[in-house]
C-alpha cells in the first residue's frame, strides 16, 4: 500500500526535473541585439516591396543598372587561376606571400624605400575589419604606453566598436564641419593640437567615410607637421584607394607622404570596393617598423595574434588580387576599372545636384560635389532620413550618409524628389 | 626610437616550424609526418574531385557575384553543415532550435564560441569561468580560449601514455570535480593528437556526469567523416548529445573532409532550448563577428553548400571522403603489421586502435629529436604523427627509423 504513493511521488519529481530542463536555458540572461545600423540598412531594403526603392546604405558598388559589378580583370584573373589547377594548403599565418607583398607596393609606390629596406611587415588580414581588428589588437597588447584612439569625428561606425573589443579606448578630434558639410581643418588642428603624446591617431587615406569630405594635399601636410610634433602614432585607414579619384597613386599620396616625414604608421588597406571582391574579404595590415630586424619581430607577434583567431586567411581573394596586381595586362585592366567606377560616381554627384535644382530646390547641395568617394553627407537630420525611408522607401544610414554607388541615371530622378520633399 | 622597440620575437607555432624545417631539409628520403593535412598515396595534396567539379560550376556561372555574405554567412551553408554535423532528422532540427554562424575554419568557429562563452554564458563576463581542454589536446585550444578572455583554462585527464589508451577514470574524475557550469572542450571524433576516441558506453558515461554537474558541452569537429569513412558514425557523441537534452555548441571544420584547408570553411552549430533562445544567441553573434572580420569569404562556403545541397555532389563527395578514410587505414594496418613484423619493442596495437588522422606514437622527445635529425622523419615533439604523411613507398623506411630509434634511444 505504501509502495505506489510512494512511485507515484517518484514520478512527479522525475516530470519536475524534465519540465525544469525544457525551460531551463543558459541563454535566458541573452538579450536581444540591436540589428547592425549599417548592414541593417540593407535588411530593410530587402524586405520592402515598394518597386522604386533604393539602397543608399551599405557601400557596396552598383553599376549604372543598380547591379552589383563583377570586374572583368576579376573574371579574367578567375578563369587563369582555374587553369592553374593550384592545391588547397593551408597559407602561411600572414597569407599569400604574392599577394602581401603587392598590397605594401599598391600602397607604398613601388620604388618606397620601406618595401626595398624590408622595413615594413604585411599581413594577409579578413578585409578591412580584419586588418583593423589585427592592428587593435596590436596595439593593444604592444603599445602599451597609450590606451587612447583617436578618431576623426564622424568615423566609420565599425571604427569604434572594433577597437573598444581589442581593449582601446576611444575619443575623437574633430573633422567634420556640419555647417558647410565640409572639413573642419582649424577644428582638427586644434583638436590635435591637445592630443597627448603616443595616442593613436586615426587617419582616413582618402574618400573619408562617412563624410567623403578630405583635406586638401597642403592640409595634410599641416596634418602630418602637427602630429610628428605631437608624437602620435598614426593608423592609416585606406578602404578606398583608386576609388577617390579614380587614380591610385593620388588617392595614396597622404599614406605615403606621411611615411616620407619619418612617420612609422601602421596601416589597414581593403580590396572589397577597389576590386569588388567584398564577399571574398581581401585586406592587408602593414607596419612600418625602425628596420628589417623589428619587422621580424613584429611579424611574430602578430601571427601570434591571427593565430588564435582563424589561424590562417581564406586564398580565394587574395589569389585574385595577387593577379590582378602582379600581371601587368590585368593590372592596367584594373586601374581603368578603378577609374571608371570613380567617374560614374562622380557623375552621379552631380546629376543628382542638377536634379535637385531641377526639383525647385533653394539649398546649397555644392558639397555633394566637392565630396569625395563612395559616400556622400548629405545633412540630412535623423527624422528627414526616416521619412526619406518610410514615404519614399530611400533607405540610409540615420547620420545621413548615402552610398552615391547606389544612385543610378534611372533613379536619380526620383531621389531628388525624395530629398527635396522632406528638405524644402 | 621606437614605439616597437621592445616587441620581442616570438617562438614560431611548432607544426609549421616543423614544416619550414622539412621544406628546408635536403634529404631525398625525408618524410613529413607533421601538419595534419591529408596526402595521397603519392605525398600529394589531394583537391577532391567534387571540388574541383563545383569549382568548374561556380568560375562558370555568371550569376554568380563577390558581394558581401551575411554577418552570420551563407544561409544555405549554415543549414546543411548543421544538418552534417546533428542529422538530417534530428530532433533538434525539426523542433527548430539549432542555430549556426559561419566561421572561418574550425579555429573561426571555436574562436566565435569562445568569445560568446565569455559574453554570455551563465551570466555576463566568464573570464574566471575554467574552461577545460584535454591533456593533451590541439595546442590552439588554449590561445583560442585564453585569446577571448578566459584566465582559467585547465587540462582534464585524457591520454593514458601508459596504456596508451583512455585515461577514463581520470577523465570522469576531472569532470566530477570540475566546478560547476565549467566548460568542457570536446573532441567529437579523431581525438587529435592522440586518435583515441571514447566507446559509446564511455560517452553515455561522460553525458551523465555533465548533465548532472550542468558543465557546458563545446564540441569541436574537425574530422567527420575522416575518422571512420561515415559521416553518421563520425557524429554519434555530438547527437547523442543533442537527444540527452544539452544545449551546446559544435565547431565544425571542412578544411579536412572537404580538403578545403586554405579557403576556411567553418560552421558554430548552436543547440539551445527553443528558437527564442536561438535567435537571442545569433543577434549576439553577429555583434562579435562584426568586430572580427564582419562578414565570413564566400567562396568556400557557397563550394561546399552547393555540393551538400546537391544529391550527386552530395554522394561523390562522401565516396571521396571514404577514400581518403580508407588510404589511412590501410597506412595504419601497415605500419603496424610491419613493426611487429620487425619486432619492434613495445605494443603497436594502438596503431590500429586509434583514429582518424593522427597517431600518438608513444615517442619519447629524445626520440622524436632522433627521428627528425638522423631519419629526417618530421613528427611533433609530442610523437604525433600524421598517418596521411605515410605512402606504401615511404612506410618500410619509416617502420625501419622507428625500430631503429626505439632500440637505439631512450
Amino acid at each position: 500500500m505504501l509502495a505506489r504513493p510512494m512511485k507515484l511521488r517518484l514520478i512527479d519529481a522525475i516530470n519536475v526535473v524534465s519540465l525544469w530542463a525544457e525551460i531551463f536555458s543558459w541563454w535566458s540572461e541573452v538579450q536581444m541585439g540591436p540589428p547592425d545600423p549599417i548592414l541593417g540598412v540593407s535588411e530593410a531594403y530587402k524586405r520592402d516591396t515598394n518597386p522604386k526603392k533604393i539602397n543608399l546604405g551599405v557601400g557596396a558598388y552598383r553599376d549604372d543598372q543598380g547591379k552589383p559589378y563583377v570586374l572583368s580583370c576579376v573574371r579574367k584573373a578567375e578563369a587563369q587561376i582555374a587553369a592553374k589547377k593550384l592545391d588547397k594548403e593551408y597559407l602561411a599565418i600572414g597569407g599569400l606571400g604574392d599577394f602581401t607583398k603587392a598590397c605594401a607596393k599598391l600602397a607604398l609606390g613601388d620604388d618606397n624605400e620601406v618595401i626595398k629596406s624590408g622595413r615594413n611587415i604585411t599581413v594577409q588580414t579578413i578585409s578591412g575589419t580584419g586588418s583593423l581588428r589585427i592592428g587593435a589588437n596590436f596595439l593593444s597588447r604592444f603599445h602599451t604606453e597609450a590606451r587612447d584612439v583617436y578618431l576623426p569625428k564622424p568615423s566609420w561606425g565599425n571604427h569604434t566598436p572594433i577597437f573598444r573589443d581589442a581593449g582601446m579606448q576611444l575619443k575623437a578630434y574633430t573633422y567634420y564641419d556640419p555647417k558647410t558639410c565640409g572639413f573642419d581643418f582649424q577644428g582638427a588642428l586644434n583638436d590635435i593640437s591637445k592630443i597627448p603624446e603616443k595616442s593613436v591617431i586615426m587617419l582616413h587615406a582618402c574618400a573619408h567615410n562617412p563624410t567623403g569630405v578630405d583635406p586638401r594635399p597642403e592640409q595634410w601636410k599641416e596634418i602630418a607637421d602637427l602630429v610628428k610634433k605631437r608624437n602620435l602614432l598614426v593608423f592609416f585607414d585606406m578602404a578606398y584607394q583608386g576609388f577617390a579619384s579614380g587614380d591610385i597613386d593620388r588617392d595614396a599620396w597622404a599614406v605615403r607622404y606621411f611615411i616620407e616625414q619619418g612617420h612609422n604608421i601602421v596601416l589597414s588597406q581593403s580590396f572589397a570596393k577597389n576590386m569588388g571582391l567584398y564577399g571574398e574579404r581581401v585586406g592587408g595590415f602593414t607596419v612600418v617598423c625602425k628596420d628589417a630586424e623589428e619587422a621580424k619581430r613584429v611579424e611574430s607577434q602578430l601571427k601570434i595574434l591571427i593565430r588564435p583567431i582563424y589561424s590562417n586567411p581564406p586564398m580565394n581573394g587574395a589569389r585574385i588580387a595577387a593577379t590582378i596586381l602582379n600581371t601587368p595586362d590585368l593590372y592596367k585592366e584594373w586601374l581603368g576599372e578603378v577609374h571608371g567606377m570613380a567617374n560614374r560616381i562622380i557623375t552621379m554627384r552631380e546629376l543628382l545636384v542638377a536634379n535637385l535644382k531641377k526639383e525647385g530646390s533653394t539649398r546649397n547641395w555644392k558639397h555633394v560635389i566637392d565630396q569625395i568617394g563612395m559616400f556622400c553627407f548629405t545633412g540630412l537630420k535623423p527624422e528627414q532620413v526616416e521619412r526619406l525611408t518610410k514615404e519614399f522607401s530611400i533607405y540610409m544610414t540615420k547620420d545621413g550618409r548615402i552610398s552615391m554607388a547606389g544612385v543610378t541615371s534611372g533613379n536619380v530622378g526620383y531621389l531628388a524628389q525624395g530629398i527635396h520633399a522632406v528638405t524644402k | 626610437m621606437s614605439l616597437f622597440g621592445e616587441v620581442p620575437q616570438a617562438t614560431p607555432v611548432a607544426v609549421f616550424k616543423l614544416s619550414n624545417d622539412f621544406k628546408d631539409d635536403p634529404n631525398p628520403m625525408k618524410v613529413n609526418l607533421g601538419v595534419g593535412a591529408y596526402r595521397t598515396d603519392e605525398g600529394q595534396p589531394w583537391v577532391l574531385p567534387v571540388v574541383k567539379k563545383v569549382e568548374k560550376l561556380i568560375v562558370a556561372d555568371n550569376r554568380l557575384n563577390h558581394e558581401y555574405l551575411p554577418i552570420l554567412g551563407l544561409p544555405e551553408f549554415r543549414s546543411s553543415a548543421s544538418k552534417i554535423a546533428l542529422g538530417e532528422d534530428s530532433p533538434a532540427i525539426q523542433e527548430n532550435r539549432v542555430g549556426a554562424v559561419q566561421c572561418l575554419g574550425g579555429t573561426g568557429a571555436l574562436k566565435m564560441g569562445a568569445e560568446f562563452l565569455r559574453r554570455w554564458y551563465n551570466g555576463n563576463d566568464n573570464m574566471k569561468t575554467p574552461v577545460y581542454v584535454s591533456a593533451p589536446t590541439w595546442e590552439n585550444h588554449n590561445s583560442v580560449f585564453a585569446n577571448a578572455g578566459f584566465k582559467d583554462v585547465r587540462p582534464y585527464k585524457y591520454w593514458d601514455a601508459e596504456k596508451r589508451g583512455l585515461d577514463l577514470a581520470g577523465f570522469l574524475g576531472d569532470l566530477e570535480t570540475a566546478p560547476k557550469h565549467s566548460i568542457f572542450v570536446l573532441h567529437a571524433c579523431a581525438h587529435n593528437p592522440t586518435g583515441t576516441d571514447p566507446t559509446h558506453v564511455e560517452w553515455m558515461q561522460v553525458a551523465e556526469v555533465m548533465e548532472r554537474r550542468k558543465l557546458f558541452v563545446f564540441f569541436d569537429s574537425a574530422y567527420q567523416g575522416f575518422a571512420s569513412g561515415c559521416l553518421d558514425k563520425d557524429a554519434w557523441a555530438v547527437r547523442y548529445f543533442v537527444t540527452q537534452g544539452f544545449e551546446m555548441f559544435c565547431a565544425q571544420s571542412f578544411s579536412k573532409n572537404f580538403g578545403l584547408y586554405n579557403e576556411r570553411v567553418g560552421n558554430l552549430t548552436i543547440v539551445a532550448r527553443d528558437a527564442d533562445n536561438v535567435r537571442r544567441v545569433l543577434s549576439q553573434m553577429e555583434k562579435i563577428v562584426r568586430v572580427t572580420w564582419s562578414n565570413p569569404p564566400s567562396q568556400g562556403a557557397r563550394l561546399v553548400a552547393i555540393t551538400l545541397n546537391t544529391a550527386e555532389l552530395f554522394a561523390e563527395w562522401k565516396d571521396n571522403v571514404k577514400t581518403m578514410a580508407d588510404r589511412v587505414l590501410l597506412m595504419r594496418a601497415s605500419l603496424q603489421a610491419k613493426l611487429q613484423a620487425l619486432g619492434t619493442p613495445g605494443t603497436w596495437d594502438h596503431i590500429t586502435q586509434q583514429i582518424g588522422m593522427f597517431s600518438f606514437t608513444g615517442l619519447n622527445p629524445k626520440q622524436v629529436e632522433y627521428m627528425i635529425k638522423e631519419r629526417s622523419i618530421y613528427l611533433m615533439a609530442s610523437g604525433r604523427i600524421n598517418m596521411c604523411g605515410l605512402t606504401t613507398k615511404n612506410i618500410d623506411y619509416v617502420a625501419k627509423s622507428i625500430h631503429e630509434t626505439v632500440v637505439n634511444v631512450q
